[in-house]
């Protein structure tokens, strides 16, 4: 259980006013960049000190204004993979790794064992052993970081836009790798980014932030979908998320199939178990509506529903929410489609009209899919 | 060659400059940081006093040893009394001299090294389990290496060029506190000395220009670890 509730001014304008609790294993907190994603991290790092408040992991307090209570950074057991890395260049590689491998005294009560074997493997990372820090690339440094991070065997793992250096090719990799990290080494991560992909594929639960403050603590999945807090969430890019799992693979046409309350969706084929859990992302713009079911296009999803209410804020471009039908009455799954105004006045789309919601099976990829094991 | 005087001299003053340097590193890595890393009431006040050699004139200075350090004076008889440490007139108060006429450039130097390390890579020690000490000599000490170097070079240099403090605080005494310059001064009171006098001017240049190669590889050397 992670608790946390301060209060931090810097100055006149800016105070940031963090609260908020969370039993998941990725939390992430979410937000616009200046918003105090980070100086909350520093603070649970214990880098930063809060004016008041408390800050608790799993019952041990680490920080608390009322009880005076300011556990130095060192001995917190919170792990942290900065942005840039931060390896040390006049440390080699493998003494950047065992840097904080100091904890691996019995004495210390943090994560689970976490053999270094395995660490080197997970990370594909032992091929870099020999080399000289500075002239490793941004995602190799980043593996090293996440290595010697997790080497320290920390209680919580903290995560501030470990992505945000690296070109796009390296982030899906770094993300898959992150993936992995907690689901083999159980290891509880607080991650913080602005990108509501990275975040909608690995967290469980969001907190969501705002200038300086926490606007909403949820479930992911409620957070991107509540419609209130659109204003800081669809201004990223808007969309919904969807839990769904896979129920068939065509070998075929290399097609993966996905079920969920509001029906199914066919995406291009993903190497995972029928049965596995996946979270999908479906982005606005790729929603296309019809008034009657299509016939000869190429499109393969085709879902059915009705509309909800239509944001037309008097551009070019309108935000229209569709109630899909599915299976189980009153499944309460919502699309949200991004379409001209023009085309939503010559389709007279008004709400509780019966709409076709169409998606390319092309605009499902892997960085709009989050798996889960 | 050099006559067995002048080798006095030249080792005298060498002996003079190593003590004063090696003495002064710990302290002045100490105020370094001090001044790089924290803020406290006071530090402007703090800063000045470190700075005070540099802008005070040397006789002055000295004068200050003098009546702090001489047999006399208020530590000065205390070393004398509880640990037999004598100072006046004596080649250790010479290296006093020098070592504080030298401490705020050694001071500068490693300050600007320490405040070039970037506080978020002691974060990221701290992260990882390393106490305030580990930080310091496994994170910010060996990244200000190259720093701590040019420090050493300057102040040793200064070492080897000082002459008003020391000449205020323990005299010109030959074989005990008569280093380079002061000897040079000294020849230049007599008539018909132009010769040696040129010859401890090149010894004072290739002790100068050795010194600079020394740091000069002791910098590449750091860099080279730091970023091949």
């Amino acid at each position: 259980m992670i608790e946390v509730d301060i209060k931090k001014r810097f100055n006149a304008q800016t105070e940031i006013s963090a609260k908020f609790a969370s039993d998941a294993s990725v939390v992430a907190l979410f937000g616009r960049s200046g918003s105090g994603k980070t100086t909350v991290v520093n603070a649970m790092a214990g880098l930063v000190k809060a004016d008041r408040g408390h800050i608790r992991v799993d019952g041990v307090t680490l920080f608390d204004s009322e009880r005076a209570i300011n556990m130095p950074a060192e001995q917190r057991g919170i792990g942290y993979v900065f942005q840039d890395g931060l390896l040390f260049p006049h440390l080699s590689v493998k003494q950047n790794l065992f840097y904080g491998a100091r904890r691996l005294s019995p004495a210390h009560d943090g994560a689970s064992s976490i053999p270094f074997d395995q660490v080197v493997d997970l990370l594909g990372i032992g091929g870099l052993m020999a080399r000289d820090t500075p002239s490793l690339s941004g995602g190799e440094k980043q593996r090293i970081a996440i290595g010697r991070a997790l080497l320290s065997r920390p209680r919580l793992l903290l995560m501030d836009e470990p992505l945000a250096s690296l070109d796009s090719g390296r982030r899906g990799e770094i993300l898959r790798l992150i993936e992995r990290v907690r689901d083999e080494f159980g290891v509880r991560i607080v991650y913080v980014s602005h990108s509501i992909g990275e975040v909608s594929r690995l967290a469980d639960d969001v907190v969501l932030m705002n200038d300086g403050k926490v606007v909403a603590c949820a479930a992911t999945e409620e957070i991107f979908n509540r419609a209130d807090l659109r204003p800081f969430t669809g201004r990223f890019e808007g969309g919904a998320l969807i839990e769904a799992h896979a129920v068939r693979h065509d070998m075929k046409y290399f097609l993966t199939t996905f079920k969920f309350d509001g029906g199914e969706l066919i995406a291009p084929g993903v190497d995972t178990p029928v049965g596995a859990r996946v979270r999908i992302r479906i982005r606005a713009r790729d929603v296309t509506l019809a008034t009657e079911r299509p016939r000869g296009l190429s499109i393969r999803n085709i879902l059915e529903g009705t509309v909800g209410a239509i944001d037309n804020r008097g551009g070019a471009i309108s935000e229209v929410h569709v109630l899909l039908a599915g299976p189980g009455a009153l499944s309460g799954r919502e699309l949200l489609a991004r379409v001209s105004t023009q085309a939503l006045d010559e389709m007279q789309l008004t709400p509780g009209q019966p709409v076709f919601a169409l998606i390319k099976a092309i605009a499902f990829d892997k960085r709009s899919m989050g798996f889960s094991a | 060659m050099l006559s067995k005087e002048e080798v006095e001299i030249v080792v005298l003053s060498l002996k003079v400059a190593f003590a004063s340097v090696i003495f002064s590193v710990p302290l002045a890595v100490a105020c370094a940081w001090v001044l790089a890393r924290c803020s406290f009431p006071g530090k402007t006040l703090f800063d000045a006093l470190v700075h005070l050699p540099l802008v005070l004139p040397p006789v002055v200075i000295g004068y200050f040893l003098l009546v702090m350090f001489g047999k006399n004076g208020w530590i000065g008889g205390a070393l004398d009394a509880w640990f037999g440490v004598t100072f006046a007139f004596r080649w250790t108060g010479a290296a006093l001299a020098a070592g504080v006429m030298g401490f705020p450039l050694m001071v500068r130097a490693i300050r600007l090294a320490i405040e070039a390390v970037p506080v978020r890579l002691e974060w990221a020690a701290r992260t990882l389990g390393a106490s305030r000490w580990r930080v310091f000599f496994t994170v910010t000490l060996p990244l200000a290496i190259p720093g701590l170097a040019v420090g050493v070079l300057l102040a040793f240099a200064r070492s080897l060029g000082e002459f008003g403090a020391t000449i205020t605080f323990v005299s010109n005494i030959p074989g005990e506190t008569q280093t380079l310059p002061l000897a040079i001064y000294n020849l230049t009171q007599s008539p018909g000395a132009d010769a040696a006098i040129l010859k401890l001017c090149i010894v004072s240049i290739v002790l100068s220009v050795a010194a600079l190669a020394a740091s000069e590889w002791v910098n590449r050397v750091a860099r080279r670890r730091q970023s091949a």
